[in-house]
């Protein structure tokens, strides 16, 4: 085996661990002996039974009140960290997993390791796998310093899977001094509404780029082809920066990773900061005017045409099929 | 109100990307310009200093051979002054290291209200170094704003979440990271252009910021490339030219996946 002891910074999505965090728990459980997590917020004793079925056998669970999670998280992990030891600590390449992780390794001067893809231990190694240049080079970096080591790992970098094991014990940490750092209070939260499946969960997705040529085309095209096939929409970052969809649809470097059965670019370039984002999907169909589109050097099928053109006729197909 | 904003010079990203066989590092031999993601923190800090009616925008920036091509964009859009850290013992320092270079040409531009830098760059986007500034500094960090408001000493923004946005105040100083759209960069003019070649910029040694030649560059990364391999290519699938009945095609396609 390979390491004594992973610890992983849990997030919450609503009354569930995130999915990144119960990916990372499975792989964390393949190279160490002892998986725990770390949890600021609410809620942590309901989080227990998906944490522990994953692999961890504890949750050191901090409350954060209306604080910045990332930033009292790494509060809460100084001291942990000075007091159990673990070699190795797993962030999500999140919003509160990057607060958590960049303070975290300047209050113990250890570096990070970011935009992991791949872990792995040989020996005394511990390395992590980054795909650079929108995907297409794998680059392995060793850490050298001394433990604990701290990597972010992008999330569906591995899939979850449960072990079978006991709820993790939950053990609460007390209140925690962030200093002035811990000032940062959030005031007010904002929930976007959204319907059918979650993007990153979605089997398949509809992504739409600026090539739909305003932001009306979205709704007839990309939204209601995702919904006549059960989908979630994305969208390329050209469309999220003009205002046409919110953040939360982007797919790429910058927005989410995706991985369906099927993903569906309509009017999108395929620039390596999209690719990134969804070219480990199972199936993919491009639809953009200009042949020459990086996008068609993913594509499974690749249909040369206007969206405008193509689009309604399939929606209209399928709408035929009932 | 005084603020600073944390701008990386990178090679040009229309360029495909190079790593040094020897070292692994980035290759940023060529001339760099102005990460484009950091012209939203700029424009963010004029635009603040101008709604707080006075006071002046301060640029940082840690690059190699004396670079100041982004840095000159930058003044031409309207920033007053420059800090330049250029030192070879600064080759292949990572995000930790970049930070504390950072954290101290931020206390070398005197009493600072705010430091603006983006959520991540467009080269090496870790997306750490903001945070890592400000833990060092000993600020409040907020990270990831889509809107900056200042007021009566109180930073306030909308954060981006996973599921719409929070809103998160901290009181100055402090550190905030903006996303890309967070406000419409401004194109310098011509007046500014010719305005940027005379604005001072001050160019500073590691040793000059006090830091020693272990915590920074290749000493202070503290990590090792093990292995370079390219990533196993897609292949590029079926193509067609629309006749008009393209999405026959599409329909079996989606049959035979039993989406349908
Ligand atoms: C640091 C950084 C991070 C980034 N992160 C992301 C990210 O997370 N996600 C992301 O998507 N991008 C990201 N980008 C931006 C990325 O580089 C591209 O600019 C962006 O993906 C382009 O979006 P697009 O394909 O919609 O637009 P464009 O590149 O403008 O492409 C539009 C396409 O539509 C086609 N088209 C036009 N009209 C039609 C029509 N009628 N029918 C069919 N096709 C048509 C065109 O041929 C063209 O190929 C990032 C960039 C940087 C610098
Ligand atoms: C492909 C690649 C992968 C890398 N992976 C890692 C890694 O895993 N861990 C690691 O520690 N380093 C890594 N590095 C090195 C890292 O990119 C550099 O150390 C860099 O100096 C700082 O990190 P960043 O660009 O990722 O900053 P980010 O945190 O992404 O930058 C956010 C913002 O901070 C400010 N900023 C960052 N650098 C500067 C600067 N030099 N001058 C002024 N403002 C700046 C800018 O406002 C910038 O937009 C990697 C580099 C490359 C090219």
């Amino acid at each position: 085996m390979g390491l004594a002891k992973v610890w992983v910074f849990a997030e919450a999505e609503g009354d569930k661990p995130a999915s990144s965090t119960l990916e990372m728990l499975t792989r964390a459980r393949e190279v160490a002996d002892v998986v725990e997590c770390v949890y600021v917020g609410a809620g942590a004793d309901a989080l227990a039974g998906a944490l522990g079925e994953h692999g961890a056998t504890k949750v050191y669970a901090v409350d954060g009140g209306d604080g910045l999670p990332g930033v009292i998280g790494a509060a809460a992990l100084e001291s942990l960290v000075a007091t159990h030891s673990p070699d190795l600590v797993l962030f999500a390449q999140t919003y509160d997993g990057r607060d958590a992780i960049a303070r975290l390794s300047a209050k113990l001067d250890r570096p990070v390791i970011t935009n992991g893809t791949a872990l792995s231990v040989d020996g005394d190694a511990v390395i992590v796998g980054v795909a650079i240049f929108g995907g297409n080079m794998l680059v392995d970096t060793a850490f050298s310093g001394e433990k604990p080591y701290l990597a972010a790992i992008r999330p569906k970098s591995f899939a979850a899977e449960p072990s079978g094991g006991a709820a993790a014990a939950v053990e609460a940490v007390g209140a925690v001094d962030a200093g002035r750092a811990g000032q940062a209070r959030v005031l007010e939260r904002h929930v976007e509404e959204r319907e059918g499946p979650k993007l990153e969960e979605a089997t398949v997705v509809v992504s739409g780029g600026r090539g739909l040529g305003e932001a009306g085309a979205y709704d007839p095209l990309v939204e209601e082809l995702a919904k006549l096939l059960g989908g979630a929409s994305g969208a390329s970052r050209a469309i999220v920066d003009a205002g046409w969809v919110p953040y939360s649809k982007q797919v790429g470097q910058t927005g989410k990773t995706v991985k369906p059965k099927l993903y569906i670019a309509l009017g999108i370039s395929g620039a390596t900061q999209h690719l990134v984002g969804m070219k480990s999907s199972d199936n993919i169909i491009a639809v953009n005017k200009d042949g020459e589109a990086p996008i068609f050097g993913v594509a499974d099928l690749g249909i040369v045409g206007d969206v405008h053109k193509v689009v309604p006729k399939l929606i209209e197909a399928l709408r035929a099929r009932g | 109100m005084h603020v600073v904003v944390c701008v990386k010079q990178i090679p040009d990203p229309v360029v495909p990307g190079e790593l040094d066989p020897g070292s692994h590092a980035l290759k940023r031999e060529g001339k760099l310009i102005l990460d484009e993601s950091d012209s939203y923190g700029v424009e963010m800090a004029l635009q603040l200093v101008d709604k707080a009616g006075g006071g002046e925008v301060t640029l940082v920036s840690m690059a190699p051979n004396g670079e100041v091509s982004g840095l000159r964009t930058a003044l031409a859009m309207g920033a007053a002054k420059a800090i330049l850290v250029s030192d070879d013992a600064l080759a292949g320092s990572d995000a930790l290291s970049t930070a504390k270079v950072l954290a101290k040409a931020v206390e070398r531009a005197g009493a600072v209200d705010l430091v603006l830098a983006a959520t991540e760059s467009t080269d090496g986007y870790t997306g750490t170094t903001p945070a890592q500034v400000a833990e060092l500094l000993g600020w409040p960090s907020l990270t990831f704003a889509k809107q900056v408001d200042v007021a009566d000493g109180t930073v306030t923004i909308q954060r981006q979440t996973e599921a719409g946005y929070d809103v998160v105040e901290a009181t100055l100083p402090a550190v905030v990271s903006v996303t890309a759209g967070v406000v419409e960069p401004r194109y310098p003019s011509f007046k500014g252009i010719m305005a940027a070649k005379n604005k001072p910029v001050d160019t500073v040694t590691a040793a000059d910021l006090g830091l020693g030649a272990n915590a920074v560059g290749w000493a202070g990364a503290r990590q090792r490339i093990t292995q370079v391999a390219p990533a196993p290519a897609r292949e590029a699938g079926e193509r067609i030219e629309d006749d008009g009945e393209a999405f026959q095609r599409v329909v079996a396609f989606l049959e035979d996946l039993k989406v349908v």
